[in-house]
């Protein structure tokens, strides 16, 4: 890229990261998309772009090491352990978490799954312990009105197998979560609450310490959707203070195909397993086995040794740019794209209309034209956004439109991108004749 | 701009000034589909009548719909095309929808299917935007399951 990409807009100011030095790192950001279009990549929050150092990352696991971890004792199979428990570590200290508290998945969708199905497995397990969290008649699972499908659906589904109650937290007009009903709606019945951290179509960013509070006042577990958060913003499990975080490799710069759940040591311990099979085994039997500790019990068949290794590199290259830095880059972006749009006749923000406690998802209708419509004339200016519910049917229900096209950003964006988005959706209210 | 290859100016009109547009009664099936993707719906009433030589005929297609402006352009197309035309004929119509669909831009398809689809050929630029031939199809599959449900409700000779 040659032009100038973080130029200061008016009163904005320089934006915290470097954006000419970042792009570069993305080789994707150097191809055009209809018919010779700078591409505007503005989806980030469906699945970021990688930077080189990830795809090198897995390259250096194939073609020098590749073997399938924790099996075998030839010199391949140590170096891959080696390399896989070392990234085990380093995803683990971006959360601040010991390793041994990391299990990967292949998403988030699959670490929520496996929590969901841990706690109905545990009301038919033989052993004692793994009794401790089971969901039954009576109980209840408490969500929000603002998860992910992947984040509600696994809850739904686990009250139709146990016969527990699924409850929810509603929303307030202005894209918050309502929380004047918290100690109804969390109650001595309540065994779990799951929540997200940041509304991957919102972009409200969620206060959980009360959530939690009043959690763990009623000795409820909370699971904590984090796919929207940890790729944007620091966060620590100590100081969330929940007991499960989960998150996916591919949408902060890393692989498709490896995600991650995060859970309190002692609290994993009790659970049994999801998936069952080769390498979470303690003892097998003919007639039954016994499984392996945390994390490896729920780690079933041979892992995304690759995949784990490019997330390594991922948040490797997150931590060089600094989460801090990081956060206050998209809030700057955030902020100067809630002001574009609030400059354009018939558009509407849906979610919290400033930076106060908000990331850098950004929701909006356009009066008189479809988000699909809307979508179509972006991707012909070269800018790639999300159109439709994103995921989360009931939050487009529950304020009333059919649809949004949404804008996220990601370190490599800057205030040009967005000045990119403004001028399209200004094109196409000309195209389809409505300013 | 490759834009107006799919926006056709038929297509826009269909979508601003849609023909049809409306539930009505009567009606021997009522189908609700959506294209779970992004949220595009429709109802549809479907009437069918005996004509002289004993084949159903479309007599009525009424609808409710909301969605992007190929959906719904699609829908008002569709009622143009089918309505007084056999439930074969209009099956068959379908079929060179699908076709067109499935063309991937290619003018050759089109252009072979222009006495058939009328005004709905302008949806051929369509074809070459995998993600909005969905929009574009959710009608007419919609149509279809309409068929096949009036057909079997409906006693063989009788006008419903």
């Amino acid at each position: 890229m040659t032009q100038t990409v973080s130029r200061p807009v008016g009163a904005h100011e320089p934006l915290p990261l470097d954006v000419e030095a970042i792009r570069a790192d993305f080789p994707i950001l150097t191809r055009t998309v209809r018919d010779g279009k700078r591409l505007v990549y503005l989806d980030s929050g469906a699945t970021s772009q990688k930077p080189r150092s990830v795809l090198d990352a897995e390259r250096w696991f194939y073609e020098n090491v590749n073997a399938a971890p924790h099996r075998g004792a030839h010199a391949l199979a140590e170096e891959a352990t080696g390399a896989y428990e070392a990234a085990r570590a380093t995803i683990g200290g971006f959360i601040g978490a010991p390793d041994r508290e990391i299990v990967f998945t292949r998403n988030t969708t699959e670490a929520i799954n496996l929590v969901a199905y841990a706690l109905s497995n545990a009301a038919t397990a033989k052993e004692e312990e793994f009794r401790t969290y089971a969901v039954g008649e009576g109980d209840e699972i408490v969500v929000t009105e603002m998860e992910h499908h992947a984040n509600l659906v696994p809850w739904q589904q686990l009250c139709e197998r146990t016969g527990a109650t699924l409850r929810w937290l509603g929303l307030t007009d202005d894209g918050r979560l309502d929380l004047s009903d918290l100690a109804t709606v969390v109650n001595e019945r309540t065994k779990l609450v799951a929540v997200t951290q940041q509304s991957n179509i919102l972009g409200t960013i969620n206060p959980l310490g009360d959530i939690i509070a009043r959690a763990h006042e009623v000795g409820a577990l909370v699971l904590v959707d984090g796919a929207q958060s940890v790729p944007h913003q620091p966060v620590d499990v100590t100081e969330l203070g929940a007991d499960f975080l989960v998150f996916s490799g591919h949408k902060m710069l890393g692989p498709t195909g490896v995600g991650v759940l995060w859970g309190r040591y002692k609290v994993l311990d009790k659970l049994p397993p999801f998936l069952t099979g080769g390498s979470m085994i303690e003892v097998v039997r003919m007639e039954a086995s016994t499984f392996a500790a945390p994390p490896q019990r729920f780690e079933a068949g041979v892992p995304m040794t690759a995949q784990v290794i490019g997330l390594a590199a991922a948040v490797e290259y997150l931590q060089d740019l600094g989460m801090d830095r990081v956060e206050e880059h998209e809030k700057a972006l955030t902020g100067y794209a809630l002001q574009k749009l609030a400059e354009i006749p018939g558009v509407t923000v849906i979610g919290p209309p400033d930076t106060v406690a908000r990331g850098g998802a950004v929701s909006f209708t356009v009066e008189g034209i479809h988000p699909h419509d809307v979508g179509q004339v972006l991707d012909d200016h070269g800018i790639a956004v999300r159109v439709g519910h994103h995921c989360a049917w009931p939050v487009v229900r529950r304020y009333g439109v059919p649809a949004t096209t949404r804008a996220t950003f990601y370190v490599h964006n800057g205030y040009d991108d967005i000045d990119a988005l403004a001028d399209g959706i200004r094109a196409a209210q000309k195209f389809f004749g409505t300013a | 701009m490759q834009l107006e290859s799919m926006y056709q100016e038929i297509i826009l009109d269909h979508y601003k000034n849609p023909h049809g547009r409306g539930l009505r009664e009567p009606f021997e099936a009522e189908v609700h589909h959506v294209n779970p993707t992004c949220g595009d719906e429709v109802t549809l009433r479907l009437h069918i009548e005996n004509n002289a030589a004993g084949d159903a005929v479309v007599s009525d297609l009424s609808y409710e719909g909301m969605g992007c402006s190929i959906s719904q352009a699609s829908i008002s197309a569709m009622y143009d095309l089918v309505l007084g035309k056999s439930v074969t004929e209009a099956l068959a119509t379908g079929e060179d929808f699908m076709t067109l669909m499935q063309a991937k831009g290619d003018p050759t398809v089109a252009e072979k299917l222009e006495d058939s689809l009328e005004d709905a050929v302008a949806f051929a630029g369509v074809s070459k935007y995998p993600a909005r031939i969905k929009c574009a199809l959710m009608s007419w599959m919609a149509l279809k399951d309409a068929s096949a449900r009036a057909l079997a409700t409906t006693t063989p000779g009788g006008t419903s």
